[in-house]
């Protein structure tokens, strides 16, 4: 008798837990999401903005080379920007230009234009995983960050460098393509802008990458932008910095700058 | 300006569509009294050619090397019209035809809000297929330059670009031709016959000032990129009259038909897949015939839990011509591999194979290339004649196994 209520009190128990655990675990997710969804809504209303991006990769041994870029961004409504990426240096890939039509859901368009041939090629866009010009940025590091490409969850608030901020996980809805079982982001509370991710790999769940973002400064009184990203490979100790100088916002861009055909003079 | 140029700087008719061309473009720059604020890039090439193999034909040289230069002037007007200017000049040690020169680009580029026309000596590319380049027959290829034909001399053009929503029409007038480019009697890579390129005939009496047009359509639908292409005038790829050197010995007359040929190519995008098809229908030339090729490319990122991708390209060639083919890839099956290191120095490595399925000839090919430091470049190919058909286009290259060593200077 006594075992039987003992073991009815416990199967009880357990399901109050269980249920209690489940309604949190759902309110965690949902906090998480409402966070991304914040960050996302501040860093919109852009329109358009052109930037010049250097890169500086070093090696473990502080060997260090630059890439400069010029890039061209232009939002999208309903959907991912559209971005134009030339490069400048290194001398040998000058001019060399690089489109992407980023997609909340489906896979991203992109294409290669190399001007020793004159040639626009598609690329598919699932190789997301590849190192980004030799740099510890992959494709899926630079890709624009939408907030449908991840699930969300909410793992705690803390301080980071004196900023109040979200401490939230994020997991990739496409798994197979991503180089990555997980990223924990952190945001500040002031103006949901990202800080700094932790990237974990799919093997042993290892900490691979850490990315550290700033300082940010404001534009048109509106839009925090970064003007620098600091990413560290733990794995092998290289890092690759990017520096962004010169934004512009509300140029004269439109759809008809970001087309196949724009590429074979975007130099 | 132009007549005065024409006739008296430049004897040779297509030289003087370059000069008119030149004029036209300097009236441009000229003209409404622009500043000159371009910016200059450009390389400037050493190439070291090694043939380990007795050439198979008579006056052919052992090894070669050559300094080849590009500059590339570029000056840009607001509104996004500019301005394109490159020369390229190869001087070679043995072969006196491959020592050239050629105006790569010489146009206006003018950009309107609804429209763009290209003016000037232009180049352009049409095609999907890695391995060969069907469709794309508006500029003419320098041969001399690489055995791969992916070298194009520059073409006398007028274009006409129209965007719309999912793509372009580009509407081509191209006033003059250029002759393809061969190797001379001591290149490598030739003929038992040497090809006499001064006495080139044509099929039409306009000779090399035949106005050729094209028109395209191209653009993306969804996962394909779609290009439809139209092409009629002088035909790019000679057949050969025999003939004799004024020596007396026998030389090989290209000669330049009419042809008309439209064509298909298309890229669709499948997730990892990329399939690519390139197919053409082309009359003129003896009857008429369609050509064809098509493969799959599949790359790997990060293989072996590394930084490194793996590409894999196979494509397969088909010509209704069969063994009367003027191209040496009629029924052949090819396979690339294409290795990149992802490293800072850019270290790529490409494999490629070719297996002719009619006749069994082999040809194996290997690239590579790392830059060296921020503004150079080291590049290696090698090619390897296997198992070559008497009956086969590549017989007279059995012995032309080559490596060849090219180190860049990007100004």
């Amino acid at each position: 008798m006594n075992r039987i209520l003992l073991t009815g009190a416990y199967w009880i128990a357990l399901f109050m837990i269980m249920s209690v655990s489940i309604a949190s675990a759902a309110a965690q997710d949902q906090r998480g999401l409402e966070i991304a969804l914040e960050s996302d809504t501040r860093d919109s209303g852009f329109v358009n903005y052109t930037v010049d991006l250097k890169m500086l990769l070093r090696s473990r041994g502080g060997k260090e080379r630059v890439r400069e870029l010029r890039l061209k961004i232009l939002e999208v409504e309903q959907d991912g920007d559209k971005s134009l990426a030339v490069f400048e240096t290194p001398r040998d890939v000058k001019g060399t230009a690089f489109l992407s039509y980023s997609h909340k859901t489906e896979d991203d368009e992109q294409w290669l234009y190399l001007p020793a041939l004159k040639r626009v090629k598609r690329i598919a866009s699932r190789n997301r995983s590849s190192p980004f010009m030799g740099s510890e940025f992959s494709y899926e590091d630079m890709a624009s960050q939408e907030v449908e490409k991840f699930t969300y969850k909410w793992l705690r608030d803390e301080a980071l460098n004196g900023m109040d901020s979200f401490v939230i996980e994020r997991y990739p809805v496409d798994k197979k393509n991503s180089g990555y079982e997980r990223q924990v982001v952190w945001i500040d509370k002031d103006q949901y802008r990202t800080q700094k991710i932790d990237f974990y790999g799919r093997k042993n769940s290892s900490l691979l990458k850490t990315l550290t973002i700033g300082p940010y400064r404001q534009f048109e009184k509106k839009f925090w932008k970064p003007l620098q990203f600091n990413m560290v490979n733990h794995q092998t100790g290289k890092s690759t910095i990017l520096k962004f100088a010169d934004y512009r916002f509300g140029v004269d861009l439109d759809e008809r700058d970001f087309t196949k055909n724009s590429l074979l003079r975007a130099r | 300006m132009n007549v005065i140029s024409r006739k008296t700087v430049f004897s040779g008719r297509a030289e003087s569509w370059t000069a008119s061309f030149l004029a036209a473009v300097l009236l441009v720059l000229l003209g409404p009294g622009l500043s000159i604020a371009g910016e200059l890039t450009g390389w400037i090439l050493t190439e070291s050619r090694f043939f380990p193999s007795e050439p198979a034909h008579q006056d052919q040289a052992r090894n070669s090397t050559s300094l080849a230069l590009q500059p590339d002037f570029y000056n840009r007007f607001d509104g996004g019209s500019g301005i394109t200017l490159v020369p390229f000049y190869r001087y070679d040690n043995v072969d006196p035809e491959r020592t050239h020169f050629d105006i790569r680009e010489m146009n206006y580029n003018l950009v309107l809000d609804d429209i763009e026309f290209r003016i000037g000596i232009g180049k352009v590319f049409w095609g999907a297929t890695e391995f060969v380049h069907l469709v794309d027959v508006v500029n003419q290829t320098d041969l001399v330059e690489n055995l791969d034909g992916e070298d194009k001399l520059g073409q006398p053009m007028v274009q006409l670009i129209v965007p719309f929503y999912w793509g372009t029409l580009d509407l081509f007038v191209l006033p003059s031709f250029r002759e393809r480019t061969f190797p001379g009697k001591e290149g490598r890579f030739r003929g038992s016959i040497p090809v006499d390129t001064d006495g080139a005939r044509y099929e039409h009496p306009d000779e090399e000032r035949h106005v050729d047009i094209a028109a395209r359509l191209s653009g993306t639908v969804g996962i394909l990129d779609l290009g439809l292409s139209w092409f009629r005038g002088t035909g790019r790829e000679p057949t050969f009259l025999p003939g004799n050197a004024p020596d007396g010995s026998a030389i090989l007359i290209p000669f330049y038909e009419q042809i008309e040929q439209s064509s298909v190519d298309l890229q669709a995008v499948a997730g990892e897949w990329l399939w690519k098809l390139e197919t053409l229908w082309r009359s003129g030339q003896d009857g008429s015939f369609t050509a064809l090729a098509g493969g799959v490319e599949y790359t790997f990122s990060g293989v072996f839990e590394s930084r490194l991708d793996l590409g894999i390209i196979t494509e397969y060639t088909y010509d209704s011509r069969g063994s009367d083919s003027t191209s040496a890839f009629q029924d052949d099956i090819m396979l690339g591999l294409r290795l990149g290191l992802n490293d800072f120095a850019g270290t790529e490595l490409l494999f490629g194979y070719i297996h002719d399925a009619d006749l069994g000839s082999r040809v194996i090919r290997l690239e590579g290339s790392r830059r060296v430091g921020d503004s150079m470049k080291l590049a290696m190919e090698a090619g390897v004649f296997l198992d070559i058909d008497p009956a086969d286009v590549l017989y007279d290259l059995r012995n032309d196994d080559y490596l060849s060593v090219m180190l860049s200077y990007f100004i």
